[in-house]
């Protein structure tokens, strides 16, 4: 039934590409959203059959692809990630039926759009090297193309190129740990691998988990290899960025997760202290970016690298802890993290469906010329608030129902009394801490920048609200930040099962059944579903409260500023100026780049004529590491240029020096 | 003895009830204290109090170009206040709900009211708003962490982190009040405080100077009822913060049982640990100056140290 289903989806969305490709310019956008999104709830369907049964459906067609085949497995881990997806796909290919851009409704990005849902979907499925690096590669170069759709752009084509370059280093990494795992195995299938692990020499072992974490890791946007992300989630198109961030990355999550805990049967402790690591620095390296940047689709874009960030220290503390054979701590990890990439995608998808709402309504998605979005788009700006309370982690929302979790899941860890693995989850303690405030800061600035006060420009005062489709797509993706907020225990049995498939071995439940969230083991309990019903009572007081001795209707008055009459938009604070106190405090790690040109009268020097404030803040990842080697790489290129300078007399007499050589060697 | 749920629903009743009086009564209590210790006699302790009645008489207004979010805001903090106050262990160790009474459940209860009343700086559209939203998320940014890992410290000591069952542990360990652990955290939890509550040295909560406001710029244009909510709904974080570090530092008074003898000497001693606190924070206000804005964050790093450290200790120490 699950196989059928399997199957059914993924020709579904074939046939989403094929009807975006082939159909008349006004049938191609809905005929493909409508294809696209059936395959989004049969995979869904699919996936929550595998979950609920706990039985992993297998599909093998030798035809395919030549000499290999293709073989897919829906196991419950997979079947979080494919479940995940489908929410996402489905969401955005609802919210592409409307995006008025003339670039997404072209042939070629209207069949992309679906191809690109598909090789998501199909990528968790994929069970053998051969069909995991097809799936891969079709998820690279669908999402690079559709980035490409913005190529009359300079910023656009520039970030194309870093992402083509990061992908396909990482794919390369990832497919000389397939090939070393696979060549030791003796068989390309994930089943051949596995059923090999232990027989692997430990170097070897380390060596493919290094390869397979760093290609994972760049698609997943951890640090130092996450440059890409923050140049090419903005760049690309609104329903594309939301895919990127709401499903691919969490890809990287899934391919380390499979390596590591499947694959390679859980290895090393130190594997998953960096894991752990790696996280821990990423959480806070693009927490501090997202609360110092004023470029909407870049704070979100980095907001992702924290989010990842905290699923990777989630992930390492449950490869530490299962190493060290502390099953069910081990399991309550995986589960917490699992939970966080789930809500992690529903909310960013949904925040950068609502970033691309409003780059379109103003034409920019620059802050400092943003502002009073929330009386020209309310329903965007509604489901754009639901989704950012939900990533500030503020109870009834699902953010803050992950992570409580993870901070349980680190909390009991400590009880493992290992003291490498202790150091690991303070950090991870200390780091979920500082990026609670730190996230609280960058979306309060968000959403009071972008859509409260008075319009900054004229075009935001102009802008008008998202179509019904593109605000039904964010809907979509709103509704599970507040259902799994107040009873995130209806998922987690069907994480529990994705958690025992990870870590092999049936699961101990680590959470207990019911709505709210229980530890086994423990009375610790949250039961949001009742502080929900609190909060509104509280509400309900209060608003009576405030009545209680006036009841006329509120009068307007204009605000105070100092005595003056006027308050133009000028006066506002900017994300710029909001940012600036922050951006002092950290000021050693995110290293702003500031000039002040002040330029002085004809007259007198004593008097200035203008003032020119200019703050920049660059990656310092990418200044101080990715620099050096492109500018290394570009002086190794004019050296080889050197030697060649298209004189055939030259290349005739590199062949015959090469010919002497290769008869002095062979001789 | 088994609490039933009335009684739980009863105790929480009278905590809301206690903060809902106490907490403009601390603020009195403070005021009272800076102005003897200045020499003057002061207005009389249930002055904020009577200010709230006059504030809720008066009419509604809105400022600037604010929309939705402006008269919402204060409903937020309240309600969001009052849910923490609800569940939190202030005169019993049995409050309703007392289950998922968390400790994370209680600072990102804390969370939302900053954030609400935050955007509703923003949503004003005036320079004065933005300022104040921008200073007090910067402060909330470093204070909530140190916040965070203290409570955590304790937690990990008890191997809970259910209020109403780290109070119970200290009761039933009093050794435990006085391990280097629970100094630690106590020490980065008082720091907390003091931000967290907008007090001198970080906020000048009496200040209507320009450029040094963070809270009062954030809620300028708050009059009438609203700003009554507003007050209230500090007045109760504050009460509740004091609260809470009085019950997890010092438990012993406190209700263990749901008899109605208990709860009366529970509220009665909570008054006195909150009175006694809030005496002393006034008096350190008088004798020290108010920091300048970017020396707020160091202090509020060394909580945030103060809390690891309290936090290695307790790894280092519990078997």
């Amino acid at each position: 039934m699950s196989a059928a289903l399997l199957v059914a989806g993924l020709g579904l969305g074939g046939g989403g590409a094929a009807a975006g490709a082939v159909l008349p310019a006004r049938a191609r956008v809905p005929g493909a959203a409508v294809l696209t999104g059936a395959a989004c709830v049969v995979a869904c369907a699919a996936a929550a059959g595998v979950l609920t049964s706990g039985k992993p459906v297998t599909v093998h067609s030798a035809e395919i692809l030549p000499l290999t085949g293709v073989t897919l497995s829906l196991d419950p881990l997979g079947a979080v990630f494919v479940l995940t997806t489908a929410l996402v796909g489905a969401a955005v290919s609802c919210y592409a039926a409307g995006y008025p851009a003339r670039s997404m409704k072209s042939r070629p990005a209207a069949g992309l759009l679906p191809l690109f849902i598909t090789s998501l979907l199909l990528v968790p499925a994929a069970a053998s090297i051969a069909t995991f690096m097809a799936a891969w590669e079709l998820m690279a170069l669908s999402s690079l193309l559709l980035l490409l759709t913005g190529h009359r752009r300079r910023e656009a084509r520039d970030a194309a190129q870093w992402y083509a370059v990061m992908t396909h280093a990482g794919a390369a990494a990832i497919l000389l740990a397939f090939v070393l795992m696979g060549a030791h195995a003796g068989g390309q299938s994930f089943a051949a691998i596995r059923a090999y692990a232990g027989g692997l020499p430990p170097t070897v072992r380390s060596l493919a988990f290094l390869l397979a974490l760093a290609g994972f890791a760049s698609k997943a946007g951890a640090v130092p290899v996450h440059v890409w992300l923050p140049r090419a989630h903005p760049e690309a198109p609104g329903p594309v960025s939301a895919l990127m961030s709401g499903a691919m990355v969490n890809l990287g999550i899934y391919g380390i997760i499979r390596t590591g805990e499947v694959l390679l049967g859980g290895g090393e402790l130190w594997w998953w202290l960096m894991v752990a690591g790696i996280g821990v620095v990423s959480a806070l390296f693009g927490a501090l970016h997202a609360a110092a940047s004023s470029d909407l689709k870049r704070l979100l874009a980095y907001s992702t690298v924290d989010n990842m960030g905290l699923v990777l220290i989630g992930v390492g503390a449950s490869g530490a802890l299962a190493v060290t054979r502390h099953d069910a701590l081990a399991a309550l990890a995986m589960v917490a993290a699992l939970f966080q990439m789930m809500n992690h995608a529903a909310f960013k998808g949904c925040l950068f469906l609502g970033a691309g709402s409003v780059q379109h309504a103003a034409g920019t998605r620059d802050l400092d010329q943003l502002g009073g979005l929330l009386r020209r788009l309310p329903a965007t700006a509604a489901l754009f608030g639901v989704a950012a309370l939900s990533i500030c982690a503020l109870p009834p929302f699902s953010g803050f129902a992950s992570e409580w979790l993870l901070v349980q899941g680190l909390l009991r860890g400590f009880s493992a009394h290992s003291a490498a693995t202790a150091a690991a989850l303070l950090a991870g303690v200390a780091a979920l801490a500082l990026t609670g405030g730190l996230t609280a800061a960058a979306f309060v600035k968000a959403f009071g920048i972008g859509f409260l006060g008075q319009p900054r420009t004229p075009a935001a005062a102009a802008a008008d609200e998202a179509a019904p489709a593109m605000v039904a797509g964010m809907a979509l993706l709103a509704v599970p930040c507040v259902v799994l907020g107040v009873i995130p225990g209806v998922v987690m049995p069907l994480l529990a099962r994705a958690a025992g498939t990870a870590l092999g071995g049936p699961p101990p439940d680590p959470v207990r059944a019911g709505t709210g969230l229980g530890l086994a083991g423990s009375t610790d309990v949250i039961e949001p579903a009742l502080l929900a019903l609190l909060l509104t009572a509280g509400l309900a007081l209060a608003w009576a409260l405030a009545r209680i001795r006036t009841r006329a209707r509120a009068r307007r008055a204009e605000a105070w500023g100092c005595g003056r009459e006027l308050q133009t938009a000028r006066m506002q604070y900017t994300a710029t100026s909001f940012a600036e106190p922050l951006q002092r405090v950290f000021e050693d790690v995110l290293r702003p780049d500031r000039d002040l040109d002040v330029s002085h009268l004809a007259e007198s020097r004593y008097f200035e004529d203008a003032l020119r404030y200019h703050s920049r803040i660059d990656d310092a990842v990418e200044r101080g590491w990715y620099r050096p080697l492109i500018s290394l790489a570009g002086r190794w290129g004019e050296v080889a240029r050197r030697a060649q300078n298209g004189s055939m007399h030259r290349y005739l007499a590199y062949g015959f020096a090469a010919l002497i050589v290769i008869l002095v060697v062979l001789a | 003895m088994t609490a039933s749920p009335l009684a739980a629903a009863g105790v929480s009743v009278i905590q809301l009830g206690a903060a809902v009086t106490g907490g403009p009564l601390l603020f009195g209590l403070m005021a009272k204290v800076r102005a003897r210790a200045e020499g003057r006699s002061g207005a009389p302790i249930r002055q904020p109090l009577l200010d709230l009645r006059k504030l809720a008489g008066k009419e509604h207004i809105h400022g600037g170009h604010s929309s939705v979010v402006l008269p919402l805001a204060p409903l937020v903090l309240v309600a969001s206040t009052a849910a923490a106050v609800a569940i939190a262990p202030l005169i019993s160790t049995r409050p309703a709900l007392g289950r998922t009474s968390d400790a994370l459940v209680v600072v990102f209860l804390l969370l939302l009211g900053s954030v609400a009343v935050a955007l509703a700086g923003l949503d004003t559209g005036t320079a004065f708003g933005g300022m104040g939203a921008s200073r007090a998320m910067t402060i909330g940014a470093l204070a909530e962490p140190a916040l965070l890992v203290a409570v955590l410290a304790l937690s990990i000591q008890a191997g809970t982190s259910n209020l109403p069952r780290l109070v119970s542990a200290t009761l039933a360990h009093p050794q435990w009040a006085a391990s280097p652990e629970r100094l630690l955290a106590l020490l980065a939890l008082v720091i907390v405080v003091f931000a967290e509550a907008g007090r001198i040295p970080v906020d000048n909560p009496s200040t209507h100077l320009e450029l040094t406001m963070i809270h009062e710029a954030m809620v300028l244009e708050y009059a009438g009822p609203e700003l009554a909510l507003v007050t209230l709904g500090e007045a109760m974080r504050l009460g509740l913060l004091l609260s809470l570090v009085a019950n997890l530092f010092f438990p012993w008074g406190i209700a263990a049982t749901g008899s109605v003898l208990w709860l009366a000497v529970g509220l009665a001693v909570l008054a006195a640990k909150t009175a006694a606190l809030a005496g002393v924070i006034a008096f350190l206000e008088v004798s020290m100056a108010k920091l300048r804005l970017f020396r707020v964050p160091e202090i509020l790093s060394a909580a945030f140290v103060l809390a690891v450290l309290a936090v290695i200790t307790g790894l280092a120490v519990t078997p």
